[in-house]
């Protein structure tokens, strides 16, 4: 015992400081990208391995994996910068040049009901497991989403709401009806990551192609995976945490 | 298996090199070469030749440090190889459930990556059946679990997988494209760097590419970070399976630092989208280089204090020790590989047997086997991480700085296969790819380590308590996606 407090002491208080102060990022982190639509080149196009850019120059965030080969080959056309606010509350707030996503206020009703208590459920439905991955880290004391409220449960008739990683295959498409089924009503939907938002690399495999297509989703998480602070940052912005 | 063709670890040949064996001496060649860490199966599958079906398996021969490639015309149906040599069960039940072949007198041919409902049971007044997932407690991946169970005591555990399938294989087929790499990263998202290394061998193997030697460094550099992020993940997981909660508390957060080293490489925490076809699309600068060393000696040390408190706690080491246990001659019978092959006392690792890229040049220690208990799973993995940990110390600090390469795709030579094995941070990836005659890529073949294991926790439990299931799983923590495709 006394061992383990002293341990507790030499490892000290490692949890960070966001949201008060911004979140410590990889140099080389690639986030929202700046799109000059008319400069966007048939290279990005073709380079793209998700068919993320669209005819019309514009980038889905949704289906983006963050590759950062587009801004390789049109380098006057998309230049990808550091900003890691990137989940949206609706399907169209992920398209860039768009508006921004931070400005999108989200569902009242969650709100009022979860604003102080949010209990998430989270469904795996056909992805890397990097998502999953990525997400548990909040759980670890370096970002401790308990903090603000947040907690994961093991059961759906105790969530608020549903995290829904990968394209949704199609062999776990009926367990995620039945998990959804199961939560009292009202109840919520995420998408995390290109795969659950979208299908991102796996829309053409044996899958849904995005949790969308078989659930409301109300708010979306960008990235291949989304990084912890990525959807932390949309979380408190979700539930409105200050 | 001098009838087999002998091939180096990570290279390509033509396909009308393949030996095409008679039936009856291919299937005694497998029969008798196989079953002991020395000659192991690296993959089955059929493959479409000129009109005909050829059974083709790949094998790692230790002893002669290459891998054996062999194939035979097969009908619908053969003799199955399973009954004689028990480490083909899990290939044969995928061959019969993907292709339709039926390996006769295979005596479970249940599907491998489809819930079909049907599960081993048992009768009698005091069993009782256990029914876990597809959805779990956790935030984890989604599999079904069936145990047989008198009381507390498991007679038998059944692992149903499958609801991760998404096609992998498939989508890989087509000509080489910026999608090919990110899907083979994403085959197993916790083992992208091994992945990825394999991937591009491949590519290099079929367009004679050669990285430079820096490149290769880096690569083998961030596959030793992701086997020490992903030990200390499961080694805090462990801890916190038993309620030892310093170590688990620590270990979450640490692991956290080594995503963010592979990060400070490549901005990706999981080291996607890095390893590319010709080398590596970052450098890793004299500045670099220094940050990552003095972060890592910082860590290091706050790691090993963080471990070393876990495993001096005799509460821990009586809840591991003797739990979950697969000895050797199970082990070596199915076929595990890995980590949990060499604590159950293998001596098997490819970065010793078969190197391949910068593994040539030099590999992490060799660390010493268990008796295949949880305790042993966790100490070959605690040994592991600071073998590896050495290795990329002494690596950074001699790197050869090498230029970023872009992404352009080679032509891939035609009508050719390509087969590279990598040790990923549970055991040996198998990575196989086969062109057509216009360069194409006709068919991909993924054999995760974990395809080999599944079975391997499933026989840990035999006889152990099912409070016991969580850290057994924690010992093994095999992927549900790298299985499922």
């Amino acid at each position: 015992m006394l061992k383990a407090f002293m341990a507790r002491l030499r490892q000290g208080y490692r949890t960070g400081t966001f949201p008060d102060t911004p979140p410590v990022l990889p140099e080389r982190f690639i986030g929202r990208p700046e799109v000059f639509p008319e400069k966007v080149n048939d290279e990005a196009r073709k380079i793209c391995p998700v068919g993320a850019v669209s005819e019309q120059g514009k980038i889905d965030l949704g289906r983006c994996i963050f590759c950062g080969k587009c801004a390789q080959v049109c380098p006057e056309g998309i230049k990808f910068t550091s900003e890691y606010r990137l989940g949206a509350f609706s399907h169209e707030a992920l398209e860039v040049p768009g508006m921004e996503p931070w400005q999108e206020s989200s569902n009242p009703e969650l709100r009022k009901l979860c604003g102080k208590s949010f209990k998430i459920r989270q469904v795996s439905a056909g992805g890397c497991a990097a998502c999953e991955l990525d997400f548990n880290v909040l759980n670890t004391l370096a970002w401790d989403i308990g903090r603000f409220g947040i907690q994961v449960v093991a059961s759906p008739r105790h969530a608020d709401a549903l995290l829904v990683t990968g394209p949704v295959s199609d062999n776990m498409r009926l367990a995620l009806e039945k998990t959804y089924n199961a939560m009292p009503k009202p109840s919520f939907v995420i998408a995390g990551g290109a795969c659950a938002v979208s299908g991102g690399l796996y829309r053409d495999g044996t899958t849904a192609g995005g949790v969308e297509s078989i659930l409301p989703v109300d708010m979306f998480v960008p990235g291949c995976p989304p990084h912890p602070a990525v959807m932390l940052e949309t979380l408190l912005r979700l539930i409105a945490y200050r | 298996m001098k009838n087999f063709l002998k091939i180096s670890n990570g290279s390509a040949f033509k396909l009308d090199s393949l030996p095409i064996l008679p039936f009856a001496d291919f299937r005694q060649t497998l029969i008798d070469s196989t079953g002991s860490e020395k000659v192991r199966v690296a993959a089955l599958f059929p493959m479409e030749l000129n009109n005909q079906t050829l059974l083709t398996a790949i094998l790692i021969d230790s002893a002669d440090h290459c891998l054996r490639c062999g194939a035979a015309v097969t009908a619908r149906s053969y003799p199955a190889l399973t009954p004689e040599a028990p480490v083909f069960h899990w290939f044969e039940r995928e061959l019969f459930e993907r292709y339709g072949i039926t390996p006769e007198t295979h005596p479970w041919l249940k599907p491998i990556r489809k819930a079909d409902g049907e599960y081993f049971t048992m009768t009698g007044d005091a069993v009782n059946e256990v029914a876990v997932g597809p959805v779990h407690a956790g935030v984890i991946e989604p599999g079904h679990f069936r145990f047989q169970c008198m009381g507390e005591k498991v007679y038998s555990l059944e692992i149903s997988l499958g609801y991760q399938s998404r096609g992998v294989e498939k989508l890989l087929e087509g000509p080489l494209s910026s999608r090919t790499m990110p899907l083979f990263e994403t085959a197993a998202g916790d083992s992208a760097a091994a992945a990825a290394t394999g991937a591009a061998t491949l590519i290099e193997a079929l367009s004679g590419i050669v990285p430079s030697m820096g490149a290769q460094q880096l690569r083998a550099i961030m596959i030793e970070l992701e086997r020490v992020a992903n030990h200390t993940g499961d080694l805090g997981a462990l801890a916190g399976d038993v309620a030892y909660l310093p170590t688990a508390s620590f270990c979450g957060r640490i692991r956290g630092e080594y995503l963010n080293m592979t990060a400070e490489i490549c901005g990706n925490r999981f080291g996607r989208n890095c390893i590319i076809p010709g080398g590596i699309r970052y450098e890793v600068d004299e500045k670099r280089r220094q940050k990552l060393l003095d972060w890592m000696k910082k860590v290091n040390a706050e790691l090993k204090h963080a471990l070393d408190l876990m495993f001096d706690s005799p509460t821990v080491l009586d809840r591991f020790e003797n739990t979950g246990t697969v000895p050797l001659d199970v082990a070596s019978s199915i076929g595990l590989v890995g980590v949990a092959a060499r604590a159950s006392g293998m001596d098997m690792d490819i970065r010793h047997e078969l190197p391949c890229g910068f593994y040539k040049e030099s590999a992490p220690e060799k660390v010493p086997g268990g008796k295949g208990d949880v305790l042993s799973r966790a100490k070959v993995r605690y040994d592991e991480i600071f073998a590896s940990l050495d290795f990329i110390e002494k690596n950074l600090r001699n790197h050869e700085i090498s230029a970023p390469v872009g992404g352009q795709l080679p032509e891939l030579q035609s009508d050719s296969m390509a087969v590279a094995v990598t040790e990923a941070w549970r055991g040996e990836l198998c990575q196989i790819m086969i062109t057509g005659n216009n360069g194409n890529i006709i068919q991909s073949r993924i054999v995760d380590p974990s395809f080999h294991n599944w079975f391997g926790l499933a026989m840990a439990l035999r006889d152990e308590e099912i409070s016991n299931f969580p850290i057994c799983n924690k010992s093994f923590n095999l992927s549900y996606c790298g299985h499922d495709l």
